[in-house]
């Protein structure tokens, strides 16, 4: 899934996606890393409650909403960090 | 405890693509202080996005046109005397002008006796069953994914839609390594050789599309002109993309033959939308220009809006593209230096006249691309009364017809009676579809109206606004004796 030809990616870093480790490059945002780790759904819909993933990946829709810190942050926006946790965001929780 | 006064400047710049960077530049050449705020790490848009700072490109592999001239808007504005402060959430202006924005290390607020906005975009996708599911993302979010994140949108990716960015992102995916399943076009091959014309003045445009024809025919890319998504399925997220033939105003034919493809990833947009959220809260009058984007602020031939000292610039101010975004915010800054009293007005003519002249040729290869990308009123006709509209608040078509037909008439009614355009997204990727099913019933769009800009333009951690704040802090007068 990651573009291997056309860059070198920063250094490896480790986050936390509802205490599952998962592997990232320094430079990716957290969407990108959940993306490339197969995770597509990030959070339920507050009344239908079906999955939704990332969408619009400029910052704009707020689907991607996930909780770092217990702070609601866009993934796509929001850079990695090493041993960042990530909660993934449903809703009425 | 008071709190600092604001910071002063004589130009702030909102948005920092190719029209903000080049209207800070040439702002500080006619000697004005200027500030340029923006969003993202660095300069240039989501069109001139660079690499992330962490990422380097690997020896021997020529960066393209777009990361080059990114590059060069950044060098530019990098050796100009103007402030650019990036990582900055602008979340509330004041006529003026106060400008009050969310950074790194909590709230800043700038003043300045003139405002330029240049905030350009968001996309447009009309709703259609399944569009919320996981994989479905928009063409212009698979760009930033493709150049700047170095990521492919999946494995087997459907691209779907209208303009510039289908070629652009089924190129990136092929380019990747990626698959790209089918090219699905609501436009006719005549459609695109119509810009055919206007850009005989642009060869570089040329070059690129040949090269997206060549990586096509190389990866084997089916393309269908003039269809459209109809259905994506899940379980849970994409695994089917559902395409039919239509016609030219969007509108699946009846009894068109529905083709299922398989696929984990469907890249759609369907044009792209003027972000006039802060004119519209500054109170300058907008207009609804279709062949442009849709509604944008009235403005005069140097960017002047109806409210004195705010100039707009960018595809902000209509869609134009990224030449004619980087001209126009030079002509607006010019116009402000000049109006600020700053620049004689023959020393304004001299200067101005040369990039009029360019954007007199640019110009009409730029409205031949946004015609290209124009609302297509069948897309939103077709929407099954049991599709969500509203993402946010999981509002139905069946919901905003209902309370139409009970007599909302008007958009910013339906949003109190709904909620429809109320949730975190302020109305960004349902408005178009509920203006356009709304149209249809009350006449026009200018009629369905605009919604209500308020702050916060965007979500914003109230925690990071009101900062360590405590109780102690407030200015309480002591209380009288009993």
């Amino acid at each position: 899934m990651r573009i291997e030809n056309a860059v070198a990616r920063g250094r490896p870093v480790t986050i936390h996606v509802d205490g599952t480790p998962v592997g990232a490059f320094a430079g990716e945002s957290i969407a990108t890393a959940l993306l490339a780790a197969g995770i597509r759904r990030l959070r339920e819909s507050p009344r239908a409650r079906e999955p939704r993933g990332m969408f619009c990946a400029m910052g704009a829709c707020q689907e991607c909403v996930v909780r770092v810190d217990g702070r609601a942050v866009t993934a796509c926006t929001e850079p990695v960090r090493d041993g960042l946790s990530i909660s993934l965001v449903d809703a009425g929780r | 405890m008071t709190a600092p006064g604001p910071e002063r400047f004589d130009l702030i710049v909102i948005g920092a693509g190719p029209a903000g960077a080049s209207a800070a530049t040439e702002a500080d050449r006619a000697g004005l202080r200027v500030l340029l705020l923006d969003e993202q790490p660095a300069a240039g848009g989501q069109i001139y996005r660079p690499l992330p700072a962490e990422f380097s490109p690997r020896e021997g592999r020529a960066p393209g046109p777009d990361l080059r001239a990114g590059a060069a808007l950044r060098a530019a504005l990098a050796g100009s005397g103007a402030e650019a402060r990036f990582r900055r959430r602008v979340w509330h202006l004041a006529r003026g002008f106060s400008v009050f924005a969310l950074g790194p290390d909590g709230v800043e607020r700038y003043a300045a006796p003139a405002l330029l906005v240049a905030a350009g975009t968001h996309e447009r996708v009309i709703a259609f069953p399944g569009w919320t599911l996981p994989g479905v993302i928009g063409l212009a979010g698979a760009t930033v994914l493709l150049k700047s994140q170095q990521v492919l949108p999946g494995e087997r990716v459907v691209v779907a839609g209208a303009g510039p960015l289908l070629g652009a992102v089924a190129a990136g995916i092929l380019k990747g390594g990626g698959r790209v399943v089918a090219c699905v076009d609501l436009a006719s091959p005549a459609e695109w050789m119509r810009l055919a014309p206007a850009a005989g003045l642009r060869p570089d445009l040329w070059g690129q599309a040949a090269g997206w024809t060549a990586a096509f025919l190389r990866g084997r890319v089916p393309l269908y002109p003039r269809h459209a998504v109809v259905e994506a399925r899940g379980p849970g997220r994409v695994a089917e993309v559902c395409i039919a033939p239509v016609g030219g105003d969007g509108a699946p034919r009846a009894d068109a033959p529905v083709r299922v493809l398989r696929a984990d990833s469907l890249c759609v947009g369907h044009g792209l939308v003027p972000a006039t959220e802060m004119t519209r809260a500054l109170g300058a009058e907008h207009l609804y220009r279709p062949d442009e984007g849709g509604w944008i602020a009235r403005r005069d031939a140097c960017l002047r809006t109806s409210v004195e000292r705010l100039y707009v610039a960018g595809d902000g101010a209509g869609i134009a593209g990224a030449v004619p975004a980087a001209l126009r915010g030079r002509l607006a800054a010019l116009a402000a230096a000049r109006d600020l009293g700053r620049l004689a007005e023959a020393e304004f003519a001299r200067k101005a006249a040369p990039v009029r002249r360019r954007l007199a040729r640019t110009a009409a290869f730029g409205a031949a691309v946004a015609r290209l990308m124009a609302l297509r009123p069948g897309l939103a006709r077709t929407v099954s009364r049991d599709t969500l509209v509203c993402r946010c608040e999981d509002l139905t078509r069946a919901e905003i017809e209902d309370a139409i037909g009970e007599g909302a008439r008007e958009i910013n009614q339906l949003k109190s009676w709904t909620r429809c355009g109320m949730g975190p997204c302020q109305g960004r990727m349902c408005g178009e579809t509920v203006a356009s099913l709304m149209a249809a019933r009350v006449g026009s769009r200018e009629a369905v109206g605009q919604w209500t800009a308020r702050p916060p333009f965007r979500p914003v951690d109230f925690e990071a606004l009101t900062g360590d704040f405590t109780y102690d802090h407030l200015p309480f007068p002591p209380t009288a004796p009993a």
